[in-house]
């Protein structure tokens, strides 16, 4: 029982810690590759978890939808519904200084968290949505878990084989110059706003997804869970953390960071009663201390940016 | 093919450039001198999209470009240099140099998925280019390194190397042999002659060497406190008693 219980629970990490190497990668792209400092994660989070809820649930005559449709329509519309919403964003924001871009894009997620909560005919307000059928989700608890676990690894892993291409493509050679030296882009004939905006709403689809992913393992998704906090603030350390413009630096900053997370949660659950409300500031500021002492000992994150130009089949000056 | 007419820049209530007018004719290697401050440098920004010109026009190959954005002059054969380098820190040398070539296939996020070996092919053609200008530019050693990395003169040399990326019609040169070696220099002397001669290129060259303005600029162009002091062949500017004063010196002879 005692082992049961554990492979459980590693399972349970395991699936979530796939979903935040996603919204990781997607970060990734965002401000690894490109320098967008996204401060809303969150908000593309919420449109692609409540997107796919209402494609994928029965249909409920309390709001509009469910459509009832396949999960895999409802994750590809998550991601579509993601860069739509981060479209009209991008083109406003992008066009001014990183730090406005944070500004903003902290005041949307809020807008789409409020709007979320507040609004009855689409996603049910406050109560959120409930019954979103998981994919494998009628077969024993634990089979089930296995089974999902398995379908976001593939899930995962096809969004890593998919933005490492772009990265050593051309197109992310562009981005990182962009992102190294704006003025000297332009000068070279690159579309600075445009390939900006391009890599914003790459990186949002995923998040989106990650979204869908959260909301089909969680079966429910209500406005609580578009917490900046866990959606946004912890995302942010995990890149930082694991090393900005590395993909793999993202996936292992997410597991190193959500493990912590997750286990101080054991040990603050051992405090006593009265200390329940200092529990999560606990919790909080055991990831910011972490943050603090990578950022003084290793500022580049575990894995740091690797030198991208010698992956390719040519060697170091082969014939010259 | 470049027409500036009365260009005027305000930085607040500060004018770099002060009605300034010239022509540069295809072919042409036009050199630009002046003390420093003249508004050479922000002259270049204009001329490249780069900054907007408070008042004033630019017409480029027959075409009013005044309000163009860089990136989109760049496509018409408008290619510079920075004077204080603008390497791109965390890309290698190499990877500097690659990411010139306009139009490339991979730079479009569907083809890097759905139609790769095109994209492999052209990355093959552009990496053979960049080794060639990086050995040309004595650089092979560094193609790896990344160019936040590389000394002063390196930078500029790497500056210099975009330009050689691309199939320009017009180069704009700031400064390029500012702390770059000696006998390097003679040898981008003799680049900036071949590219001139055989590839067509016009150029505008900025530099403070007048040995270099003397051996490749025809007609040389004086700015002095944002206008034009005067314009003509080489001796004829060197000898006006106006530029001496304001930039050469009263001791005339070999200005070096
Ligand atoms: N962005 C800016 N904001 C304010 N003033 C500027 C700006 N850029 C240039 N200036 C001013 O414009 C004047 C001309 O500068 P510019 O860089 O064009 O000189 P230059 O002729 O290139 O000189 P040098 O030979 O030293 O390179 C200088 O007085 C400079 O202080
Ligand atoms: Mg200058």
């Amino acid at each position: 029982m005692e082992l049961l219980g554990l492979v459980n629970y590693a399972l349970f990490m395991a699936i979530f810690i796939c979903i935040y190497a996603l919204l990781a990668l997607g970060l990734n792209i965002q401000w690894g590759f490109a320098g967008l400092f996204n401060a809303g994660i969150a908000g593309f989070f919420a449109v692609g978890a409540y997107t796919s809820a209402i494609l994928t649930t029965a249909m409920d005559p309390d709001r509009i939808g469910g459509f009832d449709l396949h999960f895999i329509v409802g994750w590809i519309g998550a991601m579509l519904a993601a860069a739509l919403v981060a479209w009209p964003i991008g083109k406003i924001c992008l066009r001014f200084r990183s730090d406005y871009l944070a500004i903003a894009s902290i005041g949307i997620a809020e807008i789409i968290r409020l709007v979320i909560k507040s609004e009855p005919a689409l996603t049910n307000g406050a109560r959120g949505i409930a019954s979103i059928p998981r994919p494998a989700g009628d077969i024993g608890y634990m089979e089930s878990q296995i089974a999902y676990l398995a379908i976001v690894l593939v899930v995962l892993i096809a969004a890593y084989i998919l933005v490492e291409r772009q990265f050593n493509a051309p197109w992310g050679r562009m981005m990182r110059a962009i992102r190294d030296n704006e003025g000297a882009a332009k000068a070279m004939g690159k579309d600075v706003e445009f390939r900006r905006l391009e890599a914003f709403i790459f990186g949002a689809a995923l998040m989106g997804l990650g979204g869908a992913l959260f909301a089909h393992f969680n079966r429910s998704i209500t406005p609580e869970a578009i917490d900046p906090m866990v959606a946004t603030f912890l995302v942010w350390i995990m890149l930082i953390l694991g090393g900005s413009g590395n993909n793999r630096g993202a996936i292992l900053g997410a597991a190193v960071v959500w493990i912590i997370w997750s286990v101080s949660e054991i040990a603050t659950d051992r405090l006593p009663h009265e200390y329940a409300v200092q529990a999560k500031y606990i919790r909080l500021f055991l990831i910011g201390l972490m943050l603090q002492l990578v950022l003084r000992f290793r500022p580049e994150g575990l894995l740091p940016e690797p030198l991208r130009g010698d992956l390719r089949s040519t060697k170091p000056g082969a014939d010259r | 093919m470049l027409e500036l007419d009365e260009l005027v820049m305000d930085f607040g209530g500060f004018r770099a450039v002060n009605g300034c007018s010239f022509r540069v004719e295809e072919g042409s290697v036009t050199g630009l001198i002046g003390p420093n401050g003249a508004g050479k440098t922000t002259l270049f920004n204009l001329i490249a999209g780069a900054l907007q010109p408070t008042s004033g026009r630019i017409r480029f190959l027959g075409e009013d470009v005044t309000t163009l954005a860089s990136h989109q002059l760049f496509h018409k054969g408008l290619v510079r240099t920075f004077q204080i380098p603008h390497e791109f820190h965390k890309l290698t040398a190499l990877e500097n140099l690659m990411m010139v070539p306009p139009s490339q296939p991979g730079e479009s996020l569907f083809s890097n998925w759905f139609s790769w070996s095109k994209v492999k092919s052209a990355e093959t053609e552009v990496e053979r280019k960049a080794y060639e200008t990086l050995e040309f530019l004595e650089l092979s050693h560094v193609a790896h390194q990344r160019a936040g990395n590389l000394s002063g003169g390196q930078k500029k040399l790497l500056e210099l190397g975009r330009t050689m990326m691309t199939d320009a019609r017009l180069v704009l040169l700031d400064e390029p042999a500012a702390g770059v070696n000696r006998t390097l220099l003679r040898k981008l002397e003799t680049k900036i002659e071949i590219l001139n001669k055989e590839r067509g290129y016009t150029f505008i060259l900025i530099e403070h060497d007048m040995e270099m303005i003397e051996k490749l600029c025809d007609p040389v162009v004086c700015m002095a406190e944002g206008r034009v002091l005067i314009e003509g062949d080489f001796q004829t500017v060197r000898s006006n008693p106006q530029v001496l004063e304001a930039y050469l010196g009263e001791t005339t002879g070999d200005a070096a």
